[in-house]
């Protein structure tokens, strides 16, 4: 490669058996123009240091595995070229707000495990009917009204972009909050009671102050800030006891 | 299973980390002087109640150096805050769409911008000439 160039990465490294707390690492690495930042620490763990920790899979912006700080800002590792910070430096690290297991990989079992299970993710039909009486019906406009919402593949950039989360851990957060929007929104759920006392509440979204930086972040285009606000209107109508005549359905 | 041993990092200075978040504690922080021109306003409509005296001595309050300051500041910041105010206001809109598609985030605020202008020179207008 005759236009390898080489750029100084910083990586935050902790090592939970040995270190009180993180430190960086600085490591020079070659590139060339298609090198992307996450393949900037693959050669990180291939050639200089293999005890370098982090998440990753399929390399395309679409398992959401990579997340990572890139200088300060949330981004899928994957999805970033280290010719675009060249000739500055890189400095890496885990995403924000989550506790740190090692190195570059978070602990998230906050959010798949208490909060994604809180908004109940499914569709809740108002009577269920047998696999025999055929599929729901869904018109192409009913469709586009939660399309958007669905297409979340958690990768928690959001949230490392939500300092409300950061501060008090309890907010159910952006991802799981469009991910409600996203059922509440479907004309086959009939479930916006049985998930308003986690969206009513002061950890739902009125959690949200509407920093706006997790629709800024989001390399899926959910735009949960946009998800979270308007249902701020709906616990509204809820709380008066006008929704159901304002909004019979409930999100949509 | 022994406990996993993590770091949390402190939140200290979170604002400071990213521009984006400097504009959103400004965003925020411009209300207080909205808060208190309310208040003045509010003081001036008490000072009415009690007679002329009273609200005389409320304008006269109004026309010195530290006043007029405050007020230039309370005009830009506010000035600011509406438009910040309108910049957001795609996220708090419903979904409006037009033809099955969404209505661009950038018209929805600019509706906003030009309604909150066509206001403040209306308003401007009957003070000044009516």
């Amino acid at each position: 490669m005759a236009d390898t160039r080489t750029i100084e990465i910083e990586v935050l490294r902790y090592n939970p058996e040995r270190d009180t707390e993180p430190h960086f690492q600085t490591f020079q690495v070659p590139f060339s123009d298609d090198t992307s930042v996450l393949q900037g620490l693959q050669y990180i763990k291939d050639h200089l240091d293999g005890s370098l920790t982090f998440r990753w899979s399929c390399r395309m912006a679409i398992c959401g595995s990579c997340g990572k700080m890139v200088n300060g800002v949330p981004e899928l590792s994957c999805h970033k070229f280290l010719r675009d910070y060249y000739p500055g430096k890189v400095r890496i690290e885990p995403l924000s707000h989550f506790p740190v297991l090692r190195d570059l990989v978070i602990d998230q079992t906050d959010v798949f495990d208490r909060k994604l299970p809180a908004v109940k993710p499914y569709v809740i039909p108002e009577t269920p009917k047998p696999l025999a009486a055929g599929t729901y019906v869904q018109t192409p406009q009913q469709f586009h009204k939660y399309y958007q919402y669905s297409q979340c593949i958690n990768c928690l950039l959001c949230y490392a972009a939500c300092p409300q989360y950061g501060l008090k851990p309890d907010f159910i957060g952006p991802a799981a909050l469009a991910l409600m929007h996203r059922y509440n929104a479907d004309s086959r759920d009939r479930g916006w009671e049985e998930r308003a006392e986690v969206l009513n509440a002061e950890e739902g979204v009125w959690g949200c102050t509407l920093v706006g930086y997790c629709s800024e972040v989001c390399p899926k285009h959910v735009d949960p800030a946009h998800a979270i606000n308007q249902n701020k209107v709906n616990s509204t109508m809820d709380y008066f006891g006008v929704r159901k005549l304002l909004m019979p359905k409930g999100g949509d | 299973m022994a406990q996993i041993r993590t770091y949390v990092r402190p939140m200290n200075g979170w604002w400071r980390r990213n521009p984006y978040f400097v504009r959103y504690m400004i965003r925020e922080g411009s209300s207080v002087f909205l808060a208190i021109y309310s208040v003045i306003l509010l003081v001036g409509l008490l000072r009415l109640s009690q007679g002329q005296a009273a609200w005389e001595a409320w304008r006269a309050a109004l026309t010195s150096p530290w006043s007029i300051l405050f007020h230039w500041l309370a005009l830009l910041t506010v000035s600011y805050h509406a438009y910040t105010w309108w910049k957001v206001s795609p996220k708090t809109a419903p979904d409006l769409r037009v033809g099955g598609r969404p209505v661009p985030e950038v018209l929805i605020a600019a509706g906003g911008w030009l309604a909150t202008i066509g206001a403040s020179v209306l308003i401007y207008v009957i003070v000044r000439w009516m």
